[in-house]
């Protein structure tokens, strides 16, 4: 079908302009910078296209391609839009061409290396995303870590290898364990039915017992959780976004956080669901613990970086408590919790960085009053932190109100019940909304208001190109807001299918003797 | 286009606050003045031909759907629009009393190089206040009522240049939040029990024979917590004070006729729900009179005009919360809607005295005002005279109605509750008297410099301080209760004590003159008698300025907590020292071990040899033992 | 004792004596000298049992090390005189670059 095709197009177009960039003899930046935003941009448009195509009313994948790729290992090359990808998918291509846009004036050594990087890093996020083989996941998922590094440590701060190899340890330490777990479960599978393979479709059959299903959800869940990322596996953050360039930053923030989430929900839970539910107790804590600790960590923060990074924390907790709520309000609203986010902090780091190009400084104490000296950019930064608050017409508000609904929703007849953990849970989650504005209201007084101060003035406004970049991400953040009913259709039934599959159960059946 | 009616008074506003805001700079005050008025005024005009819609049909409610925000399952999240005669009423005077403040703060904003982005803040802001007042479901009213949260940082913080008021802007924001988690628990719950969100669904749910499966005062509470935060009650009554910060029609528009009832509005809105809540409509009533009372003793010491007048708020938006307490919702909303005229007049006559003492706000620097503003002085009079229960001026009906029914109401009303209500009015002629002696009738303490320079305001502001004095003066003849009966029933009153009604009446008139009488007294002759009284209540006169040292309080006990333990226990015990730091601890530990390890490579070939050798002879050994 | 005995613990002596050699020896020729030892007491070995079970495996099989030894010899030697030209000494505890 053409639209397998395109989709396919649209995964490997970064590779094809990564050996474009390659072969190329002598080429200048400009032409390089050029190059990648139009192919970044072709990626969008077949993205879009494919987006509008996708029927929210069939179940399962469409526009899939399967290939035998190892056939003695059972390993496909096997890749398809469901509901759970199809939003995630159009959030990468969406972010594309805002990064490289957003890169124009930041990168000016290596640039041909760095836009190489961004398409390698483009092709892995997609590639985990579409991936229906956990082969082919675990591969891409792999193959995240590698431009990233580069991304960071070449490009980055000051102390750019410290945080870039605490990056990549932390993330490669989850992915053994993983890969062990992987290994184990593909196994199992051959036991239990002679044919060894590593389709997701086919791994989510057999039986497993609760103490198999606990170990390899504690493995995954490692992985996942330090994406998230969760506390307390989430010190990495803060100091890879301080000392990732922009471009670095946004990705980060805007895809490579929602990997973690996308990790539960495709394959964490719905492969384990006993251990799951036996677990949630001990995820909602943690979760929360999320949502207040890095709330109450942005609060103290000297670096603008590091405040959005913490607020990251607080706000793929949401995500975390609505997948965990098993309502399929809650999921909806993690699905969109997760967009939401891609936009706002990557909308907010891009916007750090313009500032950084013109006062070279990240320290809050170096500025004041800038709604004077760059009115433009003050607007665009205020809507910003209102759609982190989650002021309603804001995606902001979309995600957390139904993660908190379907969270309340499930949690209360438990309360009812006797279990009041989950319940007592939720309702710490909604102290996350009132310190949410706290901290993002304190930095914009800090940034905006009060007497003026900045370094290296004077300076222009927001140029046209910087405009229109922040003019994508405030479009999208509304149309979010005002009209989820279409996203969300595209991804119901995946919810469905997701909610359905963790409510189930995969023990060993007792034979009767 | 009758079905669109609602949304286009919803929408009227927010093509203001787009058109203003991105146009406004580049065309000039012209331009903005015409919109900025313009739009809210065809919005009221809207909102008449849709009230006079709503009598001549036979619904008690016109009904709207502008769209479908989202479906999950079976339920449906609609953007609807809900027009019965308490949203009639409500929209009326948000329209009405918004449109004569707009055109208010043409003259009071003319100098002001944020024209601009001041008329489209406000027209802002009515466009979120429309969503409240006409939202159909807890949704829409929610949006409304966070978006108004926003407009009310943008206007409070106007003149960011001055930290202080940026810092009361971000204040009130966190303020109405705390409030707004309450409305969301509430909200939550109300969607598990009942599986909809709609107010006629949730009134009709309660009212119903059958009782839902959730404690109606669990819901109430929740709810009301939200409204004590978006109406300054206690607990969450500290940012309307610092409000003040902003414009003064902004006070007078968001923090004292509009914004600030929409927890009434919601209260009331409810009235299905409460009705069926005892316990806490109860503690609806306790909180609105101790509010009504602490506030009203701490602006009898205030000696900047705006904030008596902010303290003056918060204690009548008490009374109106003692008023939902006790069932008599209509009441509570008749006293909204006098409370919207005088207040507004107030505030607005504020602005005209502080516009004609360039910039001056302190009374005790004030006096013989009479003389030199007297349309500002006779409106201010009026309104005054409307506040303190005068009758027949519109506060002495809405007033006395509120203390009868705290007093004789079947549904918790009690002679305490009088008392203090009445002793709260005592103390609100009291101040607001002293407020009128200080600033108009006695001997001038003026600065020679401020003096030569006053003079009576534009047209545009007096003609909307004639068109709101006289509004108070007739306003109270037009019985809003009785027109809101069908909507919101009165309540069931202890009939034995009818007989008590005329002599309550009777107090309650005498109690507003004590107060006249108690400030003339004080005050007619300046301030050397008060000043004397001041030294006598020393602490008691500390205790009130201080405003009990709530502010401190919570900074104490919430600020300065949040501020340690995140800094202290958070980060520097939790992410560096334990995470980091064991993190640090392994690698470390890794590299340490290594180093050990690697000194077996000694870089001396014979010692590896040696080490082969004996590898070989342990692997024959091995193999020679286990055959 | 048997001749094929005798002949064998001769070949471990000399295999011995070549390994110890190399063990103890610090000089790089001594040690090539002790390796080319411990060669020969193989060789000797094999040489026995060829003879020993009278087949001529062994014996082809000597010739094989004799020729890989001669050309390990025509390696290793011009290997140890450029060592030496370098650090000026045939010690081998000289070269320890490796360390660590």
């Amino acid at each position: 079908m053409a639209e397998s095709t395109v989709l396919n197009l649209v995964l490997w177009l970064p590779v094809l302009g990564m050996l474009a960039l390659a072969l190329a003899p002598r080429i200048t930046d400009r032409a390089v910078r050029g190059f990648t935003f139009g192919v970044m941009l072709l990626q969008l448009v077949l993205t879009a296209w494919l987006y509008a195509r996708f029927d929210g009313a069939v179940p399962g994948l469409q526009f899939e391609s399967k290939v035998s790729w190892i056939g003695d290992w059972g390993v496909n090359y096997h890749i398809g839009l469901d509901g759970l990808n199809v939003l995630l998918v159009a959030l990468t291509a969406f972010l594309g061409p805002l990064v490289v846009a957003g890169a124009f004036s930041a990168i000016t050594q290596g640039v041909k290396l760095f836009h190489s990087m961004v398409f390698f890093i483009q092709f892995a996020m997609l590639g985990t995303f579409l991936a229906q083989d956990l082969f082919l996941f675990y591969v891409f998922w792999e193959a995240m870590l590698i431009p990233m590094f580069l991304i960071i440590g070449i490009w980055g701060g000051e102390r750019r290898i410290y945080a870039t190899v605490k990056f990549v340890l932390y993330t490669a330490f989850g992915s053994i364990l993983m890969l062990a777990a992987v290994i184990y479960l593909v196994w199992s599978q051959q036991q239990a039915t002679g044919a060894l393979s590593f389709a997701f479709a086919d791994l989510g059959g057999h039986p497993l017992s609760l103490e198999a299903q606990s170990w390899l959800l504690g493995a995954f869940a490692l992985s996942f959780a330090i994406k998230v990322p969760m506390v307390p596996l989430h010190t990495w953050l803060p100091d890879a976004h301080v000392e990732a360039p922009t471009a670095g930053s946004v990705i980060l923030a805007g895809v490579l956080l929602k990997m973690g989430t996308y990790g539960f929900m495709k394959l964490g839970f719905p492969l384990f669901p006993d251990a799951t539910r036996a677990f949630t107790p001990a995820l909602l804590v943690l979760s929360v613990v999320s949502i207040v600790y890095g709330a109450c960590l942005a609060l103290v923060q000297s670096d603008i970086k590091k405040v959005i990074a913490y607020s990251s924390i607080s706000h793929l907790g949401y995500v975390m408590l609505g997948l965990l709520s098993l309502d399929l309000i809650g999921i909806q609203g993690a699905i969109v919790q997760m967009v939401s986010h891609g936009l706002v902090a990557g909308g907010l780091f891009t916007m750090v960085g313009m500032i950084y190009e013109r006062c070279h400084s990240r320290a809050i104490a170096d500025y004041g009053g800038l709604a004077k000296l760059l009115p433009v950019y003050s607007v665009f930064f205020a809507i910003l932190t209102l759609a982190s608050i989650g002021l309603p017409t804001t995606s902001g508000f979309t995600g957390e109100f139904m993660a908190l609904l379907g969270a309340f929703n499930a949690f209360w007849p438990q309360h009812v019940a006797g279990n009041s953990l989950p319940l007592a849970m939720a309702i710490l989650a909604v102290s996350g909304v009132v310190l949410g504005a706290l901290y993002m209201l304190w930095l914009a007084e800090r940034l905006l208001f009060g007497p003026v101060k900045a370094p290296h003035q004077p300076f222009q406004d927001l140029v046209a190109r910087e405009r229109a970049i922040l003019v994508a991400f405030v479009v999208a953040i509304f149309a979010l807001g005002l009209f989820p009913r279409e996203p969300l259709a595209k991804t119901e039934l995946a919810a469905r299918d997701y909610q359905q599959r963790v409510m189930s159960t995969r023990l060993p059946v007792e034979v009767a003797p | 286009m009758r079905m669109d009616l609602l949304t286009l008074i919803v929408l009227l506003p927010l093509a203001g606050f787009f058109l203003n805001g991105l146009l406004g700079p580049r065309l000039g005050k012209g331009f903005v003045s015409v919109v900025g008025c313009g739009l809210p005024i065809l919005a009221f005009f809207a909102t008449l031909r849709a009230f006079t819609q709503l009598q001549a049909s036979d619904a008690g409610a016109l009904a709207e759907t502008a769209y479908t925000w989202a479906i999950v399952g079976d339920f449906r999240f609609e953007i609807a629009f809900w027009f019965d005669r308490l949203s009639a009423l409500m929209t009326l005077i948000v329209t009405g009393v918004g449109s004569l403040i707009h055109i208010y703060s043409t003259g009071y904003m003319k100098d002001d190089p944020g024209y601009a982005r001041y008329f489209s803040y406000l027209n802002l802001f009515l466009f979120f206040m429309l969503l409240l007042v006409l939202g159909r479901s807890l949704l829409v009213c929610f949006v409304g009522w966070e978006g108004v949260g926003l407009a009310s940082y943008l206007l409070i913080g106007f003149w960011f240049d001055d930290p202080a008021k940026a810092a009361a802007g971000k204040k009130a924001f966190i303020t109405n939040r705390i409030g707004d988690a309450g409305f969301l628990l509430g909200m939550f719950l109300i969607y598990h029990a009942l599986g909809t969100l709609d107010f006629d669904a949730i009134n009709a749910a309660f009212n119903g024979p059958v009782a839902p499966a959730v404690s109606a005062s669990l819901v109430g509470l929740l709810l009301f917590v939200g409204a004590t935060g978006k109406s300054a009650q206690i607990p969450l009554h500290v940012w309307l004070p610092d409000a003040m910060a902003g414009p003064t029609p902004v006070s007078a528009l968001i923090h004292a006729a509009t914004m600030v009832t929409a927890g009434i509005y919601l209260v009331a809105r409810l009235n299905g729900l409460y009705l069926h809540a005892p316990e806490a409509s109860q503690v609806i009533a306790v909180v609105g009179l101790a509010t009504a009372f602490f506030a009203a003793t701490i602006a009898v010491v205030q000696t900047d005009i705006k904030k008596v007048l902010a303290y003056s708020t918060v204690s009548q938006l008490g009374l109106m919360f003692l008023a939902l307490g006790v069932g008599a919702y209509g009441v509570a909303v008749f006293h909204v809607y006098t409370h919207a005229f005088f207040k507004a007049c107030l505030f607005l006559g504020a602005g005209s005295v502080i516009h004609a003492m360039s910039g001056e706000q302190d009374i005790r620097k004030m006096g013989g005002l009479a003389k030199k503003i007297p349309i500002t002085f006779v409106t201010f009079a009026v309104a005054t005279a409307a506040i303190a229960g005068i009758p027949p001026l519109a506060g002495f009906f809405s007033k006395d109605e509120i203390l009868w029914f705290a007093f004789a109401s079947e549904y918790g009303g009690s002679p305490v509750l009088w008392a203090l209500a009445s002793f709260s009015a005592l103390l609100t002629s009291f101040y607001m008297f002293r407020l009128l002696w200080l600033t108009f009738l006695t001997p001038s303490r003026m600065d020679h410099e401020a003096e030569h320079h006053v003079h009576e305001s534009p047209v545009s502001m007096t003609g909307v301080l004639v068109v709101l004095a006289i509004l108070s003066a007739i306003g109270g003849f037009f019985h809003v209760y009785d027109f809101l009966e069908p909507v919101m029933p009165m309540p069931v009153e202890n009939e034995a004590l009818e007989h008590l009604k005329l002599p309550l009446i009777g107090i309650a008139i005498a109690v507003a003159f004590a107060g006249l009488a108690g400030a003339f007294l004080v005050y007619r002759g300046g301030l050397a008698t008060a000043e004397r009284l001041q030294q006598r209540f020393a602490g008691l006169h500390r205790v009130l300025s201080g405003k009990y040292y709530v502010d401190e309080l919570y900074e104490a006990v919430l600020g300065k907590p949040l501020h340690w333990v995140s800094e202290h226990v958070f980060l520097n015990v939790g992410d560096r020292t334990l995470i980091d730091g064991s993190l640090h601890g392994l690698t470390s530990l890794a590299q340490r071990t290594a180093g050990r390890l690697s000194r077996v490579e000694t870089g001396n070939l014979q010692f590896y040899l040696l080490l082969a050798v004996i590898g070989v002879a342990l692997s024959l050994a091995w193999m020679w033992g286990n055959g | 004792m048997d001749r094929t005995q005798l002949l064998l613990t001769l070949s471990i002596a000399l295999f011995c004596l070549g390994l110890v050699g190399v063990m103890i020896r610090r000089n790089a020729l001594v040690m090539l000298m002790c390796m080319e030892l411990m060669l020969n007491g193989v060789v000797l070995s094999l040489v026995t049992f060829a003879a020993h079970s009278g087949t001529l495996s062994g014996a082809v099989l000597v010739f094989l090390v004799f020729v890989v030894a001669a050309a390990e010899i025509g390696i290793a030697i011009p290997i140890v005189l450029l060592l030496a030209r370098q650090r000026h000494t045939l010690d081998v505890g000289a070269y320890s670059g490796l360390k660590g």
